[in-house]
Parts: C-alpha cells; structure tokens; sequence
C-alpha cells in the first residue's frame, strides 16, 4: 500500500474505472416461482412455505406464468430481445438456506438478452447496456447464532426461514460500462435509480432496497488508459441509490491506491458497508465454486409465444424517461427547471398534486420550495417529509378561494408536517381563518380610528403612508387573521 | 383368493361376494406368512389397509358405484411419497421420514378404491438392479430364494410373485419396472414419459424417471395404468393429453389377433451376451406372434449400443444435483449435530453416513461429468447420443408399429454374483435403458422360462402409443400364458 493515499480524484486523474451492475429485483407476483404459497413480506418465520418452496423429498416445481410476464415486460422496456426459446437451469451449491441444494435460475439461455436503458446524468445521457435479463427463485434466510461475525463459519446454531425460498428473482445484468470516468459513480446511481423507475413504472415490484426487494451489486475494476480492463471486485450489500455511488467511488479510491502501491486486485466479493462506507473483503472468487449449471430436467423450455410478447410490448406504460419529457413540455419547465426537479425526487410529487387540482407552477413551487427546504433540514427524502399532494392541493385551493392567505398556509401546512392532519382540520382545530367578514373588520377599523385620531386626520389630509399605522393595530385585534390589502382598502375608503 | 387377478377380485367386491376388508386380510395374512422369507415390503401398513377397505366397504354398503379395482389390495415402491406412512427410497437417509403429502398418483389411487397394504424395497434411491443396494437388506425372488427378484422395484415385483399384492407400482428409470417383471415372471410396465406424474416420485433421474403400473397380467396393469396416468398440473413434463384407451387395447390383444401389426426386431439386440435360453424363448414368442398374423421385421438401430454409456452419465448427473437435498437440514437422517460442529460439518457427515457406496459413486460420477471443463465431453455428449437414440426410434416407428426385444439378457441372477462388479449389474438394463432415453411406452411381460426361471418379453411402442404396446403384450400373455411360481 502507498503511504500517499491517492484521493478520488488522483484516482480518476490516473486510471479509468469500468464499472458494471447486477440488480435483483423481487417480483411482486401473488405466489412464489415455482409453487403456490403467498409472497406477503414480514409474515411469521416458516408459515409461508410448502413441499415444493421446501424442496421435499419427491415435490416438483410448476413456473409461474405472471412471473415469466412481468420478466418479459422488464426485459421490453430495457430495449432487450425475448428469447423464443428458453430453459431453466440449475446452479448447484449447498447452503442451508437453499432448500434443494441448488437454485432453479438460467445459466445460458436467459429470457431476456441485448437491450440498454439510458440514463441522464449532468444533463448527458449515457447509454448502459443490458446484457441479459432472467428469472430464478430467492432463497431462504438464514440467522447464524453464536460465532463471531454472524457468518456461517463459527455459529453454534444457525436458523433458517424459508418464507422467502422461492420468491421470484429476477436478475438484471448490465455489460461493462466504460468511458465514464469521474462521472463513474454517479452513472452507477443514476442507473439503478432509472432501472428503479422502470419497474415501478411497470408495477411488477414495489423495488424497495431498504426491505431487500430491489438488491444490487456493484462490479468495479480500474485500469491505465489504453491498457486491458483489470481485475474486477463484486461489491454486495448494496441496500441504497446513495450506497450505490458511494461503493464504486470507495472501490475506485481503495484500487487505485493498491495499484499505485503496486499491489494486484484480487477477484473477490467484497462487502459494503453503509456505516462508513467502506467495503472489506468477502470470499475470493480465485477458488471460484463450480456451479455445475445444467438445464433444469423438472422444467419444461419457456417458449414465449411471439404474438403473446407483442401484445405485451404494445401495452407497455410510458416508460419513466419519455413520461418526464412529456411533463416538461405540459409543465413548461426548462431543462435547468425538470433537472432540479428529478434531483428532488419531486416529478412524481408534482405530477400527483397537479392531479388534485393545482397548477403546474403552484405545485413546483410548494414542493421545490418550503417542502424541499423542510426535508433537508430534516434530513429525509422529499417523499417522506410528511405532507402529500393531495394535502399540498387541498392547502392551495384554500388560498385560491381566499380562505387562506399565503402565511396563514403556511402555518397550516406546519399543522401538516406535525401530523396534525389535513389542512381544512387544521384550520378548524387551530382556529386559523381569514377575518373576511366587513362587519366584524369595520368595527375594528372604527376602533383604530378612534384610538388614534391624529394618524386619522393625517389620512384624510392625503397621507396615504400613514395608514400602515391603522393597519397593524387592525391586525393586531384581530390576531393576523384579516388580509391586509382588504384592511388596508377598508381603511382609505372609511377615511376618503 | 390372493392368486386371483386385481380385476376378479375388484368384481367380486363389487358384486358384495366378497368384503374389501376380507380381501385386504387375507393379503395382510399372506405377508404375514411369507414376508419374512421374500423380505418385499419395508413398511407394512396394515392399519392404513383395514381402514381403506373399510371405507371402500362402506361406500358399497351406500350403493355407491365405485371403479374396477376398487378394494384392491396394492403394493407400492418406497420411492413414492405416502402422506403420514414412511418413505425411504431404500436409503438409511429418509430412515422414519413421513411425507406430509401424498404423491399425485397415490391420491389418485386413493380415489379409484386401491387399498394400500405397505411399501415395497428398492435398491437405494432406484440405483440397482437386484435390491441388493437397498439398505435395508435385499428381497429374495418367489421362484428362487438365493436369487435376486430384479431391481430397482424388486420388492413390488417380489410381491406380486408371492401373492403379496395382485397389484404394484413400481418406477422406471432405465429398467426397474421391466426387469424385474421379467425375472419374476410378472407383467411391469413404463408409461410415456411425462403420461405418469413424477409429483411426489423422489427424483432419481429427472429426465427419465417414470412411475408405472405391475402386476400379474397385462389386463390387471392396464386397469391400474388407466387410475394412475393422466395429466397433473403439479409436474411440469406431465403431458397434457387424454390417457390412451389401454384397458380395450389390452382385450383386444388378448382376442389372438394381431392381423395387420408390424413388429420390429431390433438387430443390435439379436442376443450377443444374452442367455441362450432368454433368447429361445424370445424367438419362440416371436414366432407365435406371426402365427397370431404379426408381420415381423428386422430393424436396425446403430445408436442402441450407445444408450448404456450415455444413460450412465446423465442418470448420474441429474442423480448428483437431486439428491443434494439429503443434508439432515429439513428432513431425515441427521449426524453429528453436537452443537460444536459446522453446519457444513454436519452437512457433510449425514451424508457420508446416509448414502450407500452405489448412491455415492453414481454422486460422484455425475458431479465430475457436469464441472467444468468435462461438461460438453460428458453430460453435453450423452445428450447428443440421447437424441440419435431418439432418431433411431422415430426412423424404426415408420417402420414397424412396435419393437421387440427380450427384457433383459439374463434371468435372475444369484444374489451376490454381480455385486462387485457394476458394469455386469449394469448389463442387467441394456435392452431396457434405449426407451427411457427416447421417452416411450415399454412393457414387459412373462413369455416362458428357461431353466426353470421366468423370462421377459419386452414390447416398445411410440410415445403415447401405450394402447398399441398394451395389444401386443396381452397377445403376447395369449400365447406365452401366466407363469405360476413354486409354492413358498
Ligand atoms: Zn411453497
């Protein structure tokens, strides 16, 4: 190792990353792959499970035909070739959490191969490539008691839930992605934040990283300019789009310095973690296992009758890129504009509270603004920050109908963040409401003037500037509930 | 009684002469008495019988109209899941397992009115041809106890020869139904490939593993065919197609006409290796088929000497990766779980204790010809001789409409004679092992005896043409006849 660590930037100054993604994605069919039990997430350990997820003696898988769906439509929308002939293939290994001893996947002939996704990162557009797209089944988890490192080596005990073992998986490989340079980790990002919106946009997943049910890992080498590619890492435990950017920006720095040190990357699994987000070495991959894939024999060939695949491409969503591009022409915004609001995490947001009635412009600003400012203060995602579109349009058609002023609404809407409820409840509950009434407005005027009769003499002399004065004691009687550009006309009329 | 057919025995239970359970006891009674001697079932489960035949009973007593083999008594292979009764696949590794499920072809045996009456001995997960690897001991052949009664399904054949059961399953790999059929002068037969559902079958070779019916005469194993065939959404190579009329092609085979049927000889099976008597009484039936107006013709089919080598490297190697579930994590036998051992210690250790030196040697050949870097020469090329095999069928099919051969070179052999040696057990399937790599229907069926020990005739037809072979097994017992063993 060199003893001047090199930093991002020396790294990228010398060596070119190549990066490349692997992502599973649970699929939220209503049974699992291969047999009938239900997929629901967090049900008691072993209650979702039969002789077929448990691989008993003698039981036999059957595929699900929604799950080979929703993989044909994922590989549609990543641009990929449908296979017209596939098989399933076993990938053999022992681990406890995998009731047979193998998992049912594909090997060479996956359903999906050849497609690419495009992404923007920077205002450029980058065009990753999908190698392949296939379908396996999830395993079981296991909790290994005892030992020191929760790994299996050293448990005293170790416990397995089979919920999970035959979930469908579906694995989405991209090719090597080269000539990104500094732009490398956030290419890596953008991609899997694109591929999340893709499938969310199909509804085949809820895509969730943080319960496990979109999980990625992170391929990363580094090599001098013009040479062959190098040894490359596999980075798991992946959980977040942020741990995404960082695990390849922490394997760029950690390669370089090791390189220049003049040290070999080893192949080999590495872990990350979100703590400090480092990466530290798993398994070495140069006594890599022997997987000793054949076709799956319990298995019939998955040949996707073409008709079939068209009708589905045809009825694909607009996709999320071409859907964005639309809302900017509707909403009128400049690249700068729909670029900002992509990295707030707010199109869908925005799109949601125009759908309740506000305009585009309104809707931006509310989101883009005190929503935006309030989650970064909190430190959470815009999503999550506390408000939904249709609380935000519901406070805006308050202004609108002049129920509400614009600082009133945003007393209300710190109601909303507090959960104190939806803003008419608010309203109600706080006692917040315009002083619209010109009776109750009048006799408070009278009484301003009566208290101050020089300020009301200069007034009815032409002093129109005096009658700020009147116009804060008005509000003060009446708690800042009137308007005060209603006051301020009442006011000048009364004194005319 | 017990040497009555399954179907007089079902019209007589139907016809109220007799009870079910009657029927169910006086099998019971006769295991009793010679099951100590032929050693056929692992489990006897008289009370699961009893209540079976009771229920079959009363279902009569209602005026229910039930099928033909109602109350029938049955044997079944160990190797097929029985809901709440112990399987074992022969092996020490499933020793009290209890399936939580019952096999598709079991439930549908449970529907027709089949009383079962235990589970029969197998060689260790179906590898073997003589039970000698089962281990739980051999079974011993009716018609000579030093000899072996046929393997894998020795044990339901055994019962069948010992008026045990007049009905059985048995499963069919590359021989297991058939061969023992053969030397126990009893009728096997292995469906189409995927005519059968494997759910609930534990896999021995996926590809080619197929459960079918035995018993005494064809007529009996068509009726039991018929229960137990049929489309199953469970198994995915289950074909969904009707059941081919079997039960009428068997009567009309047995009519002695077989005016207009083209049977096939294969020449690469004209007796090299075989026994001089197994092939005298082969060509004898032959011979009497064309009396029965059978036009029988010579057929070539180069690639048949390939199927042994072939079939011994991808029954292995499906072999490796199905029996990978055997590690004392979910199910079965476990060893040395002291809580200070590994889990891949103990993994390990159940294994090295719960498998027999065959199952082990066949785990290690298969996983050795699926790594990589041997693949393509092993599994990968097998495939390939697999289907010229398949070729060769299709191209002798144009031909002729059904094959003929004798079941197996040699009739029961001694028991210990060929243990050390498993290319010379392995001998005992090459005329069998060609129709499990093609897929097809095969049956074997009793057409003499030579030195006094029954031989086999075996009858190959097209898949799903399991009616056509059905005709000329049922002409074939028309004028062969039944063999009846030397009493126990
Ligand atoms: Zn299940």
């Amino acid at each position: 190792m060199s003893i001047t660590a090199l930093s991002f930037d020396d790294a990228i100054g010398r060596y070119e990353p190549v990066i490349g993604l692997e992502t599973h994605v649970e699929l939220g069919t209503q049974t699992k792959m291969f047999c009938g039990c239900p997929t629901v997430f967090g049900a008691d350990p072993n209650t979702q499970i039969c002789p077929v997820c448990l691989g008993l003696p003698g039981s036999l898988p059957v595929a699900n035909k929604a799950a080979i769906e929703a993989t044909i439509r994922i590989g549609l929308a990543l641009n990929c070739s449908i296979a017209q002939w596939c098989r399933f293939a076993r990938k053999n290994y022992f681990y406890p959490d995998m009731p047979k001893n193998y998992q049912i996947s594909q090997y060479d002939e996956p359903l999906c191969v050849d497609g690419y996704l495009d992404v923007t990162v920077n205002g450029e557009i980058v065009r990753v490539e999908i190698e392949r797209v296939h379908l396996e089944e999830d395993t079981g988890k296991t909790l290994h008691v005892g030992g020191a490192t929760g790994r299996i080596h050293g448990a005293t005990e170790s416990l397995v839930d089979y919920n999970r073992a035959g979930i469908p998986l579906v694995e989405i490989v991209t090719k090597p992605v080269v000539g990104t340079g500094r732009m490398a980790p956030e290419v890596a990002k953008a991609y899997v934040a694109e591929l999340r919106d893709v499938i969310r946009t199909l509804g085949v997943s809820d895509v969730r990283m943080e319960q496990g049910s979109m999980r990625c890992d992170v391929n990363t080498s580094l090599n001098l300019p013009g040479e062959e590619w190098g040894t490359r890492t596999e980075t798991k435990n992946v959980n977040s789009l942020r741990s995404v950017e960082r695990a390849v920006r922490t394997e760029i720095v950690r390669q370089s310095n090791v390189l220049s040190g003049g040290g070999h990357i080893t192949q080999e699994t590495r872990h990350f973690h979100e703590d400090t987000g480092e990466t530290t070495s798993g398994r070495s991959k140069e006594t890599a296992t022997d997987y000793r894939y054949f076709p799956e024999p319990d298995l019939v060939p998955l040949a996707p009758d073409a008709a079939w695949v068209q009708e589905l491409k045809a009825a694909l969503p607009e996709l999320p890129r071409v859907h964005r591009a639309r809302l900017q022409k509707d909403w009128g915004l400049s690249d700068l504009d729909m670029q900002s609001i992509l990295n707030a995490g707010a199109v869908e947001l925005i799109e949601q509270t125009i759908a309740a009635g506000t305009n585009a412009e309104t809707a931006r600003k509310w989101w883009l603004g005190e929503l935006s400012r309030k989650a970064n203060e909190t430190g959470v995602d815009l999503a999550a920050v506390g408000a939904t579109p249709k609380q935000v349009a519901e406070l805006q058609s308050l202004v609108d109908s002049g129920k509400l002023t614009d600082k009133l609404a945003r007393q209300v809407l710190e109601g909303v963040l507090n959960g104190e409820g939806d803003p008419a409840a608010i309203m109600a509950a706080r006692g917040i409401e315009v002083v619209s009434d010109t009776g109750a407005l009048t006799a408070a005027i009278d009484e301003a003037i009566a208290a101050n009769p020089e300020v009301a003499e200069k007034i009815r002399g032409g002093n129109q500037a005096a009658a700020g004065v009147l116009i804060g004691a008005v509000m003060k009687t009446t708690k800042g509930q009137a308007d005060a550009k209603t006051v301020r006309e009442l006011v000048l009329q009364r004194l005319s | 009684m017990i040497k009555e057919t399954a179907a007089a025995l079902g019209a007589k239970i139907a016809a109220r002469e007799v009870s079910a359970v009657e029927v169910a006891q006086a099998h019971l009674d006769r295991i009793s008495e010679v099951d100590g001697r032929v050693h056929a079932f692992l489990h006897v489960d008289a009370e699961g019988a009893l209540k079976a035949a009771r229920e079959v009973d009363a279902k009569l007593d209602k005026g229910e109209k039930l099928g033909p083999l109602a109350g029938v008594p049955i044997a079944v292979k160990d190797v097929i899941a029985t809901k709440g009764v112990p399987t074992t696949a022969g092996s020490k590794i499933l020793e009290g397992w209890k399936p939580p499920y019952d096999a598709t072809i079991m439930s549908r045996m449970r529907e027709a009115g089949l009383v079962m009456v235990g589970k029969t001995n197998m060689d260790e997960f179906a590898m073997g041809s003589s039970t000698e690897y089962s281990a739980y001991g051999p079974s011993f052949n009716p018609w000579d106890l030093t000899r072996i009664p046929g393997g894998s399904g020795g044990g339901s054949a055994a019962a069948l020869a010992a008026y045990e059961a007049p009905l059985a399953i048995g499963t069919d790999t590359g021989g297991s139904i058939r061969q023992p059929g053969a030397v126990t002068g009893t009728v096997g037969a292995k469906p189409t490939y995927g005519g059968t559902s494997r759910y609930g079958l534990i896999a021995f070779s996926s590809s080619l593993d197929t459960p079918g019916p035995c018993a005494r005469t064809v007529k009996d194993t068509a009726l039991l065919h018929t229960v137990i065939a049929g489309h199953d959404p469970m198994d995915s190579t289950s074909i969904p197609q009707p059941v081919p009329d079997v039960v009428a092609a068997a009567r009309l085979g047995a009519t002695g006409d077989l005016t207009g049927v083209k049977i096939g000889l294969v020449r690469e099976f004209s007796g090299e290796g075989a026994e001089p008597g197994v092939m005298a009484a082969f060509r004898d039936t032959v011979e009497a088929l064309t009396k029965l107006g059978a036009e029988v013709v010579e057929i070539s089919a180069p690639h048949f000497l390939y199927a042994l080598p072939a079939y011994y490297l991808i029954a292995p190697s499906e072999c490796s990766s199905n029996l990978a579930r055997f590690d004392g994590v979910r199910f079965g036998l476990r060893v040395g779980d002291d809580g200070k051992r590994s889990l891949e210690d103990v993994m390990s250790m159940t294994r090295e204790a719960g498998f027999g030196n065959e199952v082990k040697r066949r785990i290690i050949v298969g996983t050795y010809a699926l790594s990589s870097g041997y693949y393509d020469a092993y599994y990968g090329q097998a495939q390939k001789v697999r289907t010229l095999i398949a070729r060769d069928f299709a191209a002798a099919f144009e031909q002729v409409d059904v094959l003929v051969s004798p079941t197996t070179p040699f009739t029961a052999f001694l028991l210990g004679s060929r243990t050390s040696d498993p290319y010379q057990m392995y001998l005992a399937d090459l005329y069998t092992i060609p129709t499990n790599l093609y897929g097809g229907p095969a049956i074997s069926v009793p057409c003499g005896l030579s030195e006094g020990l029954p031989v086999g005739f075996q009858v190959m037809a097209p898949t799903m043409a399991d009616d056509r072979m059905y005709r000329v097994a049922a002409a074939v017992e028309s004028v062969a006849g039944t063999l009846t063993p030397p009493a126990l």
